[in-house]
């Protein structure tokens, strides 16, 4: 087990190296140029390359990576130009903003997707089944910014059901003192009901949105999971002891074929996390993959190698933890160690 | 748990979260506390609280103008229409309560009960801090602070604790009106000097984060990229107490959203919507929307003279003829807009500014021209944008792009972001431009200061040096500054003229400042810096 | 033997399921047996047809713009519609069709080239070849993905090809791990012992063993990428990351009609969206029906 850790690291640390390189790499062949930015808008030429001079940035670029790397490992991420604010400070305030509205939109595909897979694969072939298929699949054919703004559009807009797109709590409220950074976690804990339907009020549209996405992978491999599970020795056994169905199906086959679930659940997570700066463009979500947007596209490199890097690290550590995790679940992983 | 009370269980856990759709419960606190507070929204907020700080974007302006207060400010008068405007030919005392203009000086006398907020005066050695502080930094605010003569901390002296002296260097029309822009404000000297460290003895960090002001409005809390929270001063001195206690100013990206916020009532106050947005608003009559021309301001395509053929003046007044005038005020600016072209000649008569030129859409004029010049094929080139204004100059530059493929020039759209494009500025490469500028101070001589001037300014995107240009601005200067009248006028007719016939840079139209608010929102007042003002606001 | 009857049913051989008529055969089975497949199968046609014909049935010119016909709801004239600058929806979703399938098909033409072979080169190989492949793949898999073909656009330039390029570095770690895992199975498998014993050359190996072997698999997985490699365009459009207007592309005229949509004029994003969604949609389900054609057993 330990030797499995052990194995691991030694594989996440070039990758994380890689990592650095690759962001550092790709920021300094970005087409913006910060030095103009500090300089203002009536800058003459010279006066930007003195501003160039004075962020370090004429010299060569392994010196400039040098001086990056040596910054990282203070745990400085540099400054951030377009809120003009230290990017680790951005990171760690908009890290919960982000992980709540996806684990949210999670939730959602959750609780729409498993029923749905165990559906399929209950009633495998039937009209269901390819009813099933062809609702995770719509929800993740359409572009997701598209769905946001539509859903803007008909339950804000013209049906008013849901609140004003303004962000992680209307204005009116104060956000709960910071606990975990989580809205709805830090309300309850803070006994503020009013804050927390508020809270969870916004959270609605854009966790749905998000949710549509993750549909269809989930739902497919709960149905290919419950498939071959159905499918196995025991639970041919205990259909042939006379077991209700519905207690084979829930309580034996499915708890069964949860596993790789749960492992596909991890996946989609981190590629949720990567994936939802669209979807906090259009419901103006203070998370860090807008953030992360509005720097990249104005070429503001240190808040994009921030970002990347947070990912990276959150991305390599959520895997290995879900590895472990099953590992400790499933002895047959374990063996194979 | 069988398949049955798996579902039940979902059931009720939804029903628990409130998806059934009912309002909200309102707290009665809440319901009170809006009245007096303004919801602001817009594209972008700050990233800096200090004019006078470094890359400082046009929301930090606003905080910079709110919060902070200056010698002297612009009073205000109401336009034809209806709106009301800041006047650029009144000044009104601010924190100096009068003045006294020799040829050498003006001499300043500071109120005695104007307190900074942290409840220590504001005197004299304050406003001379300050005032070192913008002709030193450097950047935007020292090139503007010299756009007024105001150049040197040896021009600046606290005589006593109340009474201050800018020394004059020349003269110069724009001296007064420079110190009631937003640059010269009034900083906390003890308070910042304490935040100051050897590598920052202006103490630009700090105040890039918190105000150190004596203005109408104070700072309580402020999330880089999501909201500012303002609370009004209660002691402020400077003028009549403002009626709004609060203003919020949240950042919404998604401009459909700002104006689903504004229609359904959720937000108080909306700038930068697409002019289309506004001219339905207005329409609809839900909200009001406050129109005022942007003063000194004109939306222009920009050519660059050093990069042929647009060095060939036949060249650029062909692309004056091809330009589709009435397509882009119709489906670009849907009229919110005052047209700059077909006007009766380019010798003007009037120093009206900005005024019409005479050309317009004549394809065959056009062609004519281009052949004249030598490129009766056409040629090759690339029109460039900000993308940071592209709800106006994305579907322009198609329109642009089409009328010109009809003269035989074959162009290819280049998007560049925000950010990018000031460098792409200074770098002077961009053949073909679609660009905005407006001036601060409402002289056209300010204007071709910056735009049309041989010294080469970032803001003369064209390059063009034509020393008789140079003559005529300089002139028209200095004839204002000695108020000779008739010199001034002739040479600013003759200015326009020439860049009219030359047409470095080709107008198109003077864009309306809109502003979409609640019916219930009083006192909005149009500036010179495009920003809100919050102090005249108010909210029944 | 003298009879020509026709043997009776019992007696007739059955002929072993090879070769490509076998093949054939069983998808016109899987796609008889699956309606949902049936029609992914017709969508596909009719997408590929239209990216071929669209130009010559589109009744209007998709980049002659018409201020004052700007705005207009669908009706007869404009089934679809017109935009902004005038321009008929109709005619410009049918042209960006042929663009947009373009993207995809040239997305995962690249990436299937690069990714095949990184992949069996790791998988064949093992080695330095595979550590160093597999570190590449796991470096590009640590990147949130769209964020990564949004630096590597902004970094290069919004073009068509960069798009591409984009997609495909995205994708290259899935298609190298497919490939790979393939390539490590057949390595020491017994046919292709039996081409080395009769003096076939690895690199010939590769191509005739190997590669036919991979093809099924990479195929359902094409299928889903392209899908995604559409979506990805449409998400940098969104951003102003896409393709440079005037060109007609789905992706940005969803993104350009996204801020009409809050005032009435849903029609400019939606039509493209669908087109869109139908697009993906009809990728997506292509590939679950050839998954099925080419290996039963691994249906899901």
């Amino acid at each position: 087990m330990l030797r499995n850790v052990v194995r691991r690291l030694a594989v996440i640390i070039p990758t994380l190296i890689g990592v650095v390189i690759v962001t550092f790499l790709l920021t300094r062949v970005l087409p913006g140029d910060p030095a103009a930015y500090f300089a203002g808008p009536t800058a003459d030429a010279a006066s930007i390359e003195q501003i160039r001079h004075n962020l370090g940035l004429d010299r060569p670029l392994p010196e400039q990576f040098i001086s990056y790397v040596k910054a990282l490992a203070t745990g400085d991420l540099g400054n951030s130009l377009s809120t003009g604010q230290p990017v680790i400070n951005e990171i760690r305030s908009r890290l919960p903003a982000s992980a709540e509205l996806t684990l949210f939109g999670l939730f959602f595909a959750i609780i729409i997707a498993v029923p749905l897979g165990i559906l399929a694969a209950v009633y495998q072939d039937s009209p269901i089944d390819h009813f099933c298929r062809v609702v995770t699949t719509a929800g993740v054919s359409l572009p997701v910014f598209f769905t946001g703004l539509f859903f803007v559009y008909i339950f804000y807009y013209v049906l008013g059901w849901a609140p004003a797109p303004l962000g992680r709590l209307d204005v009116f409220f104060i956000a709960p003192p910071n606990i975990t950074g989580f809205y709805l976690i830090d309300s309850l804990l803070a006994g503020d009901l009013e804050t927390f339907q508020a809270a969870l009020a916004q959270l609605v549209l854009p966790a749905l949105t998000l949710g549509l996405f993750a549909l269809a992978p989930i739902a497919r491999i709960t149905r290919a999971s419950m498939l071959s599970v159905l499918s196995s020795e025991f639970i041919r056994t205990a259909r042939a002891s006379g077991l209700e169905p519905g207690k084979v199906i829930i309580g034996y086959a499915f708890r069964n074929a949860m596993l790789p679930v749960v492992t596909t659940l991890g996946m989609v997570f981190s590629f949720l996390l990567g994936a939802n700066v669209l979807v906090e463009k259009v419901f103006a979500w203070p998370g860090i993959g807008s953030f992360a947007v509005e720097a990249l596209i104005q070429s503001d490199y240190a808040p994009v190698q921030g970002f990347v890097l947070t990912m990276a690290i959150l991305y390599v550590a959520l895997n290995l933890a879900i590895d472990l995790v099953y590992g400790l679940i499933d002895p047959r992983v374990r063996m194979e160690g | 748990m069988n398949r049955r009370e798996f579902l039940k269980s979902s059931s009720a856990a939804a029903a628990a979260i409130g998806l059934s759709g009912l309002p909200l419960p309102w707290s009665a606190a809440y319901a009170a506390s809006r009245s007096d507070t303004l919801l602001l929204i817009s594209e972008n907020g700050p990233n800096n609280l200090d004019i006078q700080g470094v890359g400082t974007n046009r929301p930090g302006y606003e905080a910079s103008w709110n919060c902070y207060d200056r010698l002297i400010g612009y009073g205000t008068k109401t336009l034809e229409g209806g709106g009301v405007s800041y006047d650029k030919d009144k000044i009104i005392p601010e924190l100096a309560e009068s003045w006294e203009v020799t040829p050498e000086a003006i001499t300043f006398t500071l109120r005695k009960d104007a307190k900074f907020h942290d409840g220590t005066p504001v005197t004299a050695k304050d406003v001379k801090w300050s005032f070192d502080r913008s002709v030193t930094v450097g950047g935007f605010p020292t090139t503007q602070m010299a756009a007024g003569s105001l150049l040197k901390p040896e021009q600046f002296e606290a005589v006593d604790d109340y009474t201050f002296k800018v020394m004059i260097v020349r003269p110069d029309a724009l001296t007064i009106p420079d110190l009631a822009v937003i640059v010269p404000c009034v900083f906390n000297s003890e308070l910042v000097k304490k935040n100051a460290t050897t590598d920052d003895p202006w103490g630009l960090e700090y105040t890039k984060n918190n105000i150190a002001g004596s203005g109408a409005f104070k700072v309580e809390k402020w999330t880089p990229g999501t909201e500012v929270l303002y609370v009004r001063n209660d002691d402020w001195k400077c003028g009549p107490l403002p009626a709004l206690q609060r203003v919020i100013w949240r950042t919404i990206p998604s401009a459909g959203n700002r104006r689903a916020l504004v229609e359904r009532g959720d937000a108080d106050v909306s700038f930068d919507l697409p002019a289309k947005d506004f001219a339905e608003l207005k329409k609809g009559g839900k909200v009001t929307v406050a129109s005022t021309p942007i003063s000194n301001g004109m939306w222009c395509i920009e050519l660059n003279v050093t990069k042929p053929p647009f060095d060939n003046v036949k060249v650029r007044q062909a692309i004056a003829y091809a330009v589709p005038y009435q397509q882009i005020m119709d489906a670009v600016m849907f009229g919110e807009a005052k047209p700059l072209f077909g006007g009766p000649s380019n010798m003007v008569e009037t120093t009206a500014w900005p005024q019409p030129t005479a050309y317009a859409t004549d394809i065959d004029k056009a062609k004519a021209l281009l052949a004249e010049a030598g490129y009766a094929d056409g040629f090759e080139t690339t029109i460039s944008f900000d993308l940071g204004q592209g709800i106006t100059s994305e579907p322009l530059a198609i329109l642009v792009q089409e009328s010109l493929a009809k003269i035989g020039i074959k162009t290819t759209i280049d998007k560049v972001p925000g950010a990018n494009w000031r460098g792409e500025m200074a770098k002077k490469s961009m053949p073909f431009m679609i660009n905005f500028f407006s001036g601060w101070l409402d002289y056209p001589e300010y204007f071709f200061f910056w735009c049309y001037h041989g010294q080469n300014a970032v803001f003369n995107t064209m390059s063009y040096q034509n020393p008789e240009m140079d003559k005529l601005i300089d002139g028209a200067r200095a004839a204002a500054a000695a108020k000779d009248t008739a010199a001034y006028d002739e040479d600013i007719k003759k200015m326009i003229s020439l860049a009219w016939d030359e047409v470095p840079r080709i107008p198109l139209f003077q864009p309306y400042l809109n502003v979409a608010m609640q019916k219930n929102i009083d006192g909005y007042v149009y500036w010179f810096h495009r920003q809100l003002d919050y102090r005249s606001l108010s909210k029944s | 033997m003298a009879s020509d009857a026709p043997m009776p049913a019992s007696e007739q051989v059955v002929r072993p399921s090879t070769g490509l008529v076998a093949t054939l055969s069983h998808a016109r089975y899987v796609i008889t047996e699956n309606p949902v497949t049936a029609f992914a199968f017709t969508l596909f046609l009719l997408i590929i047809l239209i990216a071929i014909f669209g130009p010559l049935v589109a009744p209007y010119d998709p980049l002659v713009s018409d201020t004052a016909a700007a705005l207009q709801a669908p009706s007869a004239a404009h089934w679809f519609g017109t935009d902004q600058v005038g321009r008929d929806i109709f005619s410009r979703v049918l042209i960006a069709t042929r663009l947009d399938v373009t993207i995809a098909i040239s997305s995962v033409a690249l990436v299937f080239v690069l990714g095949g072979i990184a992949g069996i080169a790791a998988g064949f190989f093992g080695g330095w070849t595979d550590r160093i492949i597999s570190r590449i793949s796991d470096t590009i898999m640590a990147f949130p993905l769209f964020v990564l073909a949004m630096g590597i656009v902004a970094a290069l330039g919004n073009t068509v090809t960069n798009i591409v390029i984009a997609t495909a570095i995205v994708n290259f770690p899935l298609y190298q791990r497919i490939a790979r895992a393939e390539a490590n199975i057949r390595r020491e498998a017994g046919f292709v012992q039996a081409a080395r014993l009769t003096g076939n050359s690895e690199a010939r190996i590769v191509l005739t063993q190997v590669l036919p072997n991979i093809m099924p698999i990479m195929v359902v997985q094409m299928s889903l990428t392209m899908g995604y490699a559409i979506l990805n365009a449409a998400g940098l459009s969104f951003i102003g990351l896409g393709v440079r207007p005037p060109t007609p592309e789905w992706g940005i005229m969803v993104a350009e009609g996204a801020g009409f949509i809050i005032s009435g004029e849903w029609w400019i994003a939606l039509f493209p969206g669908l087109a869109l969604m139908i697009a993906v949609f009809c990728f997506n389900l292509l590939g679950d029906g050839l998954r099925d054609i080419i290996d039963p057993s691994r249906r899901t």
